[in-house]
């Protein structure tokens, strides 16, 4: 057998691997994301929206829906990679993939692959969601809005594999999601358009990545947009590239998995 | 393809800055054989098999293994090793036959092929009808099984098992010393590091000793084994002593009224002992030794070393 062929069989094993771990937990992994974001609409979509009135001259339901599938997105890709590759460090079952002739390129990436399927299965079942709320929503770009829902995926996977790699302790991996990501998240303009700030603020606010990704996405999904979007997509490759660079350089040298 | 399973050229380890764990250790493996690895806790037995098995970083030194340079082809030579680490390291919510045949797949087997090899593996261990059972509801002795059908399902040529049978009972490691002797026959070359210098005695053909990063001693086991030069035997009486019987050139010493202590040094003759003990009227019911012969050399060597 080739080496290609036994290097692909290895991918898609780690690949199903990671798949079946958050499938197995389905209660853990699938459910919460659909039961916080229905609360999430009724609450802010069906009873506080109406009184909010119309966000650049949209319905604020539908103003909210791409921000909270990034939210999703976002903290899914990056929590199913932190947790399982901390998982397998600290289980030390990482020697199952070290002892094996996997390159280090092909581990990184099934484990990205997985957080990828992960924060795009989650995606979709908060849009089925969003639309018993909202069921005239309509996507304006697909192309751009399935290629975002992707990189972002990408992204934040590589986010989370590093926090893993450096990560010696289960709070390791909680402190950058709850203190870092999360504030992120709330401030990047999920829940309003940030040409509602004064200009100080505004202008802060252009400095927060996740401000790029939520609306590059909503520019896919609707339209409309805070922030240029070749800028933008630019932005979240050139990242995509150096955070995988980055991780596969760790891998390489063992940090974090190797004495 | 080089004669030797395992060549390790100057091997060094340091940890830090300052813990020195190798000191540059030479070492050959012949293919075929059931080799011994041992060594106090902290000797670098371990630190030796994580370089082998690429779970931890060299510091200097070359490895091949058959022949294959780990610094020039690592892949290569990772298909010929298996290696039972001394911790387990699978996951534990997964079923048996999902971590065995997952095993099979990071080695590029597809599912066709690592299904029906699981299943051999797995029989021949006696874990086939535990193989939908969650890794975490395992026995510990099972686990370690498990941890060995997981090393050979792509049936490698050198096998390393760092203490597989630390934990286990005592029917359970006999059945593993056949498992294994089963497959050294028939080709597989074994390297073993284990806290039961029986199991190393009865198991293997070569040895060397690690102590603190350095070789101290690298033979076969019958030429280690012939350089011990004094025996302590245990007698079992059949009447109870007082004291210890006084025989010219034999230093014995009574455990209890029942048991005598006994040192037999190579030159003597432990029929010469029975007739002394004969004419004094001292039955001896059962004889055994004091301690495993290894283990007394092993002592012995390590105790030299220190001083």
């Amino acid at each position: 057998m080739s080496r290609k062929k036994e290097i692909f069989i290895a991918l898609v094993t780690l690949t199903n691997k990671e798949i079946r771990r958050y499938l197995r937990i389905w209660v853990q992994t699938l459910v919460p994301p659909a039961v916080t974001m229905s609360l999430y609409f009724v609450i802010f979509g069906t009873l506080i929206g109406p009184r909010i009135g119309s966000m650049d001259g949209l319905d604020y339901i539908q103003f909210m829906i791409p921000g909270l599938i990034m939210m999703s997105v976002i903290t899914n890709s990056y929590s199913n990679v932190v947790s399982s590759f901390y998982s397998v460090k600290f289980q030390k079952s990482i020697d199952e993939l070290l002892v094996s002739p996997m390159p280090n390129w092909a581990i990184l990436l099934g484990f990205i692959l997985g957080g990828v399927s992960r924060g795009v299965l989650i995606g979709c079942i908060v849009f089925c969601v969003s639309l018993f709320f909202y069921p005239a929503f309509t996507v304006i770009n697909p192309v751009l809005t399935i290629l975002v829902l992707f990189l972002t995926a990408i992204l934040f996977s590589l986010m989370g594999f590093l926090n893993a790699v450096f990560a010696d302790s289960f709070d390791d991996i909680s402190i950058i999601p709850t203190f870092v990501l999360t504030p992120l998240i709330y401030l990047g303009g999920v829940f309003y358009s940030i040409n509602m700030l004064p200009e100080f603020w505004r202008n802060i606010s252009l400095a927060n990545p996740m401000l790029y990704v939520v609306n590059t996405f909503r520019e896919g999904m609707l339209g409309v947009s805070d922030v240029s979007i070749p800028m933008a997509l630019s932005m979240i490759v050139l990242f995509i590239v150096i955070l995988a660079a980055t991780s596969l350089h760790l891998l390489n040298k063992g940090t974090g998995i190797r004495q | 393809m080089s004669q030797f399973a395992l060549e390790i050229t100057g091997l060094k380890k340091i940890y830090g800055s300052d813990v020195i764990a190798l000191k540059g250790i030479d070492l050959t493996v012949t293919e075929g054989d059931f080799f011994a690895l041992l060594g106090p806790n902290g000797a670098g037995k371990s630190s030796t098999i994580g370089i082998i098995g690429s779970l931890v970083n060299k510091t200097a030194g070359t490895v091949k293994i058959f022949g294959i340079d780990t610094d020039l082809d690592f892949p290569e030579a990772k298909r010929l090793l298996g290696v039972v680490s001394q911790e387990i390291n699978f996951s534990q919510f997964e079923k048996v036959l999902d971590i065995v045949v997952t095993q099979a797949g990071f080695y590029g087997i597809p599912a066709s092929e690592a299904n029906p090899k699981a299943e051999k593996v797995l029989r021949r261990l006696g874990l086939w009808d535990k193989r939908d059972s969650q890794a975490r509801t395992l026995s510990g002795g099972y686990k370690r099984r498990l941890m060995i059908a997981k090393a050979l399902i792509h049936d490698p040529k050198l096998l390393i098992l760092d203490e597989p049978t630390a934990g286990v009972d005592i029917e359970l490691r006999r059945e593993m010393w056949d498992f294994l002797k089963e497959i050294n026959a028939k080709g597989t070359t074994i390297i073993l590091t284990t806290h039961y210098l029986e199991e190393a005695e009865q198991l293997c053909k070569n040895i060397a000793i690690i102590d603190h990063g350095e070789l101290v001693e690298n033979t076969s086991m019958k030429d280690l084994l012939s350089r011990l030069d004094v025996q302590g035997f245990v007698l079992d009486l059949d009447q109870p002593l007082e004291s210890a019987p006084t025989i010219q050139g034999f230093n014995m010493t009574l455990e209890d009224p029942n048991t005598i202590n006994v040192a037999i040094s190579k030159n003597q003759s432990i029929n010469e002992l029975f007739v002394q003990l004969s004419e004094l009227n001292i039955q001896v019911n059962s004889m055994r030794n004091e301690s495993n012969r290894l283990e007394e050399m092993f002592i012995e060597m390590v105790k030299k070393e220190q001083t």
